[in-house]
């Protein structure tokens, strides 16, 4: 089995997630970046708990379906947060976003 | 009943705390409380006495006559106390071995003790102890006490405070009954200051006037004076008896030498001077015509038949210690004896000048509990104790019927206000009569018997002075009476009231008095001696004290001249023949009629010289020290205090405790500053920064671990 190429794919989906949450001004689409980085994750505990055998395998796929259970929370309470923004600023962009600002 | 004489103050106490809760919503406002819980007290003193007089007489005494303690000292003189007890008690046997023969058994005393407390190895203990006396005393005060409760729910009908009146009437009954029956020195004490705050209560009962409460604070303050003699007397005989309380070994420790004749002098005059305060005597008897200041009923009560005889009662109930201390057997002159005959004439004296009613009746109060002081000085117990007897009912029923005057013509003043009233008020008039002339002590009323006995006590004992001195007070007494009853009753009324006779509430006890004022002098007539035999106890045997019975010669020598001094009132005041207006035009007369006005200058005294070197110069010698040591010292120290606080504020305060504060406050701002840049706001920002420590972290991961 190849296992690399599944972690490759892993990498490489994290990768495009951190740049965009970081380069990505736009709020929908950092929340969108943030769900491809928490994928490669998924791809990555999928793939190593097969490497393990059957109980492994098991243990993976279990872990999987908690991340995308909770994903799913999060992109739910991201977009109402997202939507709220526009709502009170015509806007999404993410710099514009600065009230915490010390 | 003997066994269980507590129940009766205990009845009167808990009577006080009914009226004070539950008083006011009675239909009676808290006097049926009161009566009935006198009613009650009374009806078992009655029993108590029936059952004294039943109790068989057991108890054998070894008689001591004055006499031979006389020769004993004589003998003995100069030796130690201990030793002369000794000898005594050698003495003592031998008359009961067989010399005389006259050991006649008496009533023993009912004792009953439970411990109070206990201090070290000094238990002490609270009781009754009740003897003839005792039981005498219980009638004497539960009969009065009722009687003037009685004639109070007529004479303070409608007063502001009547509940609390009543109330302390009872709390006042409770002490003199808690006096009487008690077995210690120390609950006597007890009993004896109830007794001075009921009447601080009572004479400023009207208190919105200031004269009635100046009155009652005199009073207080006055008979407080002499009870620090009290407390010094009980403390010294307490050690001096071997740490004991108790009365009866008090006693019994005194008359068998046990105590040293220093500590019994001593102790002696401690508790006289507390006598002196409470019963008036000469030179503290200036509050008790103040006193009446207080409802006329409590004036009967209070400064009549009860608390001014506690000091009497006191001085008979620890004879022993007098008896020993003074040397009473031996005759002469003694403290006692002087100070009672000199109260017994100024007193009288005074009670020639006064208007008021109440305070020509306050004078003679005073002199009479002189006259009792007296007797108990030159050694005629039985003969005091009789007379106080006697004397509360015929001065209880005076000062209620002078109640009764003031009652119909509203006032007090006999030469103002009086005058003529025996046609208006036959009932008083009838009773006050008879008051009058038992106090005067004519034949066959109550004083006559008493005083009889006095000046025979006095003659017997080697007292020929105070004889004389009892002579000379009752040709005064016979004369101010009449001078108060012709006043009050004769001649043409003046006032501008419309007089009436009083009431059932108020006659009732007028005329139960009366009768017990006619009456009550029989029981010690000669004969019958009833009284004598009641009375007689242990520490009266012991002390080898002397019954003298009735006599004629004394008897009539005082009638003569108790019948001279009616003749001679009857001449200055009925008939007019004397001289009038001889103060004004002898300068002699005139000084001494300004002198009795004054009161022979003892309140100038008291208020302007003691009190005003008091006020004066230790007053001044007292600031200059409170000022120059006590503030001295006070501003040392809060100049120290502050000067130390300064210091302390400047160093240690600002430099340390604020800097340390301080510092943590810049030190906080500081790095805030430092950690704010960082804190952009900006989403993405803390994202890479997120990621990049993960990077770091990752990194760390790979090369170390």
């Amino acid at each position: 089995m190849l296992v690399n190429q599944f972690l490759v794919l892993g990498a490489v989906l994290f990768s495009i997630g951190v740049y965009g949450v970081l380069a990505r001004r736009n709020g929908v689409l950092v929340l969108m970046s943030i769900e491809l980085i928490l994928n490669a994750v998924n791809i990555n505990l999928v793939a190593l708990g097969a490497l393990q055998g059957a109980s492994g395998a098991v243990t993976g796929q279990v872990f999987a379906l908690f991340v995308i259970t909770i994903a799913a929370a999060e992109v739910g309470v991201g977009l109402a947060i997202v939507l709220l923004i526009y709502r009170n600023r015509a806007s999404v962009d993410l710099d514009e976003v600065d009230l915490m600002k010390g | 009943m003997l066994e269980n004489a507590w129940v009766i103050p205990t009845l009167t106490f808990v009577s006080f705390w009914l009226i004070l809760f539950f008083g006011k919503r009675l239909p009676g406002h808290g006097a049926e409380i009161g009566i009935g819980a006198l009613g009650l007290a009374f009806v078992l003193s009655c029993v108590a006495v029936v059952q004294w007089v039943d109790r068989p007489a057991t108890e054998v005494v070894p008689h001591g006559t004055s006499e031979e303690v006389h020769g004993e000292e004589e003998e003995e003189h100069g030796a130690a106390g201990g030793q002369r007890g000794e000898d005594r008690q050698v003495v003592a046997t031998a008359v009961e071995t067989g010399g005389h023969g006259e050991e006649t058994p008496i009533r023993s005393a009912v004792e009953r003790n439970v411990t109070w407390f206990t201090i070290g190895d000094v238990e002490v203990t609270a009781g009754t102890a009740v003897d003839g006396l005792t039981v005498v005393m219980l009638f004497t005060v539960t009969l009065i006490s009722l009687l003037v409760h009685v004639f109070s729910t007529n004479y303070m009908h409608g007063d502001v405070r009547f509940t609390y009146f009543f109330a302390a009437l009872s709390l006042f009954t409770t002490g003199m009954l808690l006096l009487v029956v008690s077995s210690s020195t120390l609950q006597a004490l007890f009993g004896w200051e109830l007794m001075g705050l009921c009447s601080f209560m009572l004479i400023g009962h009207w208190w919105e006037k200031a004269e009635n409460s100046n009155a009652a604070m005199k009073a207080f303050l006055t008979t407080r004076t002499g009870d620090v003699g009290l407390l010094v007397g009980i403390v010294t005989l307490f050690f001096a008896a071997g740490q004991t309380f108790d009365i009866a070994l008090i006693n019994e420790r005194a008359l068998t030498g046990a105590i040293g004749h220093t500590a019994l002098v001593v102790g002696a005059v401690g508790l006289f001077i507390g006598v002196i305060g409470k019963s008036a005597q000469f030179p503290l008897h200036t509050w008790l015509p103040d006193a009446m200041a207080g409802p006329t009923p409590v004036s009967a009560l209070i400064h009549a038949a009860t608390m001014v005889v506690a000091g009497v009662y006191l001085v008979a109930r620890l004879y022993g210690v007098f008896w020993e201390a003074f040397d009473i057997g031996a005759g002469g002159v003694n403290p006692i004896a002087v100070v009672g005959g000199i109260t017994v004439l100024i007193a009288a004296a005074l009670a020639f000048v006064q208007d008021d009613i109440k305070k020509v009746l306050a004078y003679s109060t005073v002199s009479q509990l002189g006259y009792m002081v007296m007797a108990l000085g030159v050694g005629a117990w039985t003969a005091g104790i009789f007379h106080l007897f006697t004397h509360a009912f015929f001065k209880g029923l005076l000062f209620l019927g002078a109640g009764s005057v003031s009652h119909a013509v509203h006032s007090f003043d006999m030469k103002a206000d009086m005058g003529g009233l025996r046609k208006y008020m036959p009932t008083t008039f009838v009773t006050f009569l008879i008051g009058s002339v038992a106090l005067a002590g004519l034949f066959p009323l109550a004083g006559f018997w008493s005083k009889d006995e006095i000046l025979v006590g006095a003659a017997e004992n080697g007292y020929p002075v105070f004889e004389l001195v009892g002579i000379v007070g009752a040709f005064l007494t016979a004369a101010y009476m009449t001078r108060c009853v012709y006043l009050t009753f004769f001649g043409e009324y003046r006032g501008h009231a419309h007089p009436h006779e009083s009431p059932r509430p108020i006659t009732i006890p007028l005329m139960v008095l009366a009768v017990f004022s006619v009456g009550a002098g029989l029981l010690n007539a000669p004969g019958v001696e009833k009284f004598f035999e009641i009375t007689e106890n242990r520490v009266f045997l012991l002390a080898g004290v002397e019954h003298h019975s009735f006599e004629v010669f004394p008897a009539v020598v005082s009638t003569v001249v108790v019948l001279a001094a009616i003749a001679f009132a009857y001449l200055l005041f009925f008939e007019r023949r004397l001289p009038r207006g001889l103060t004004r035009r002898n300068a002699l007369a005139r000084s001494g009629y300004t002198l009795l006005t004054n009161k022979y200058y003892l309140d100038h005294l008291y208020t302007g010289v003691i009190v005003g070197s008091v006020k004066g110069a230790i007053a001044r010698a007292a600031y200059w020290f409170n000022q120059k040591v006590i503030d001295g010292v006070v501003n040392a120290v809060g100049i120290a205090a502050r000067r130390s606080g300064d210091w302390t504020y400047r160093h240690i305060d600002q430099a340390v405790v604020d800097g340390a504060v301080n510092g943590a406050g810049f030190g906080a701002e500081g790095f805030g500053g430092i950690l704010r840049t960082i804190q952009t706001g900006r989403v993405q920002q803390y994202a890479a920064l997120l990621f990049g420590a993960a990077t770091v972290l990752a990194l760390g991961l790979i090369i170390f671990v």
